[in-house]
């Protein structure tokens, strides 16, 4: 068959290459869902997707880029389900099998096997979400099983991801793929009853992969950010599929207004520059209205803000103020009161201080700061001593304040906070 | 990574078919779902803007419609992982007026934006 479409390039084969792996990026997802609904298994579905990959690298240099590629490689994977069942004399006996089940009965018979598919792909889509992100697996496990799934990297891609050795990666989703299938996990949408714990299943690894893009500096590999895009697309993707869930919308709110910051986030030497000290004019302002808006329907949606939802607010506080002079420090406190109340966390009540040192003065944030000494978890954590020693400054306590920020210094191993923590402690007059 | 399709074409005398109009926003809800979509909206004929031009030191500003036969008719932001990607959603764009408004001719421009990345510090 002919290709409909011309390609003009020096290198033909390379751009069609490319061109099928773009396919392969938009597909991945709906491709594995979908055959994971006709073999029930998703280790076999990817499998059978990954077939169709390497055959669409051999077939389209040769005979042009399909008119409906998704659909080419839907068709072939399919072809090759059912070679290898037939293969495995089990041909009759799925086939008996899933003629009770009336819906995929019909979904083999199909002649149109794409249209029928597509009533189904949503469905497809999120059982795989939740298969990947099962709660059996680690959150590592779930992490690679996602981005692999659903984001169509290679095994490379993802351990450069995650800065881990290649076979590392392998292994990693060879180990998940089978303790899926050794526990017997279903290709099946959760329960309502397990919802919300399987919901925070699939928020959690999303939110990781974010995590793990933002907290790369600049200058490092640029897989980084291309991370925070990928979980920015996952949750939107998940947003798409679940519009009612608020706190689907509260993580992608979270996440489109932390990633509004990325071009402000570093100095011209690759130095980190803090929320405050930030340039606002390089805060991409299409993020965070979009990040607004998706706040917007997650607070409409719950009458309960749940932790996504809340840290998106705060993050939106930030985000509206022109200058850092405008922020609403008494919103932000109130928010993170609320945060700490239902979801105890030391970090968050560290921030918490921060707020109020703002909203309310100094020995007020220090009354909520000092406690925290005590916290275990907390004992070698750098931003501990910095936020205390900041508001110690501002109560004119100048000896302890720098005591604190070189405390910082020694607790930190990043070179360039260390150098902002010693700058600080070394601009405060004796006393 | 970030690029902008720019479609052009010619003015038309009839306007596009309705189920020309219907595809395209099926295809935008479905890059939308896909997480790639960002930002689209049509532009209006040129006989509703203008342009402010600067050459030889001298600005002119002149009403539409423009003399040249392209129209600019709308544009769409996606966030993809490579160019190849954003082409691959600009062709099925393109394949819907191919096979739902016999006859059109145009062309959608894919255009990288320039993001942090391009002005990343020295590693």
């Amino acid at each position: 068959m002919v290709g409909s479409v011309a390609v003009t390039a020096t290198d033909p084969t390379r751009a069609t290459h490319r061109a099928v792996e773009a396919v392969w990026r938009i597909e991945a997802g709906r491709l594995i869902a979908g055959l994971a609904r006709l073999v029930r298994d998703v280790g076999q579905a990817e499998e059978l997707a990954q077939d169709a990959l390497v055959i669409a690298l051999e077939q389209w240099p040769r005979d042009g880029v399909p008119e409906r590629p998704g659909a080419w490689l839907m068709a072939t994977a399919k072809h090759r389900a059912v070679d290898l069942l037939r293969r495995q004399s089990r041909y009759q006996e799925k086939v008996a099998e899933i003629g009770r089940d009336l819906e995929v009965g019909q979904a083999w018979a199909e002649p149109d096997l794409d249209d029928a598919l597509d009533d189904h792909i949503g469905d497809d889509l999120l059982r795989l979400i939740f298969t990947a992100c099962h709660p059996v697996l680690s959150p590592e496990s779930r992490v690679a099983l996602t981005l692999r799934f659903l984001g169509g990297l290679s095994t490379d891609e993802i351990a450069r991801a995650f800065l881990i050795p290649e076979p590392t990666a392998a292994q990693r989703l060879v180990r998940a793929k089978r303790t899926l299938a050794a526990r017997k996990v279903e290709f099946e949408l959760p329960a309502p009853a397990e919802l919300a714990e399987r919901l925070d299943s699939v928020l959690e690894a999303i939110f990781l992969i974010f995590n793990e893009g933002y907290a790369a500096s600049a200058g490092e590999d640029w897989m980084r950010p291309a991370l925070c895009e990928e979980a920015l697309r996952l949750g939107r993707i998940l947003a798409g599929l679940t519009p009612q869930q608020a706190e689907v919308h509260g993580l992608v709110a979270l996440m489109e207004i932390q990633a509004s910051r990325t071009y402000a986030r570093s100095g011209p030497d690759g130095e980190p520059v803090l929320l405050m000290d930030q340039d606002r004019r390089r805060w991409d302002r299409l993020l965070i209205r979009r990040g607004l808006q998706a706040l917007q329907r997650a607070e409409s949606l719950a009458d309960m803000p749940g932790p996504y939802t809340l840290q998106a607010a705060i993050a939106a506080c930030h985000a509206r103020a022109a200058t850092p002079e405008d922020t609403d420090w008494a919103l932000i406190a109130a928010l993170y009161q609320v945060l700490v109340h239902r979801w105890p966390s030391p970090v968050a009540q560290l921030n918490r201080a921060v707020a109020v040192g703002m909203a309310d003065g100094p020995a007020a944030g220090l009354a909520i700061a000092d406690p925290l000494t005590l916290e275990p978890a907390l004992a070698s954590y750098p931003m501990l001593a910095a936020v205390r020693g900041d508001l110690l400054a501002r109560l004119g306590r100048n000896d302890e304040a720098r005591r604190q920020f070189q405390r910082a210094a020694e607790l930190t191993r990043n070179q360039q906070e260390q150098a902002i923590f010693r700058n600080r402690a070394d601009r405060i007059p004796p006393a | 990574m970030r690029y902008l399709v720019l479609l052009k074409g010619s003015l038309s005398t009839s306007p596009p078919p309705p189920e020309l109009m219907a595809a395209i926003m099926r295809l935008g809800e479905e890059a939308t779902k896909a997480g790639a979509l960002l930002d689209t909206a049509g532009l209006a004929p040129s006989d509703q803007g203008a342009r402010v031009q600067l050459a030889d030191g001298k600005i002119t500003v002149t009403d539409g419609p423009f003399a040249e036969a392209k129209e600019m008719i709308s544009y769409a932001l996606y966030q993809v992982r490579s160019k190849e990607e954003a082409t691959e959603w600009a062709t099925r764009f393109m394949k819907l007026h191919r096979d739902l408004w016999a006859g059109w001719e145009g062309d959608a421009e894919v255009l990288r934006v320039f993001g942090p990345e391009d002005f990343a510090p020295p590693a």
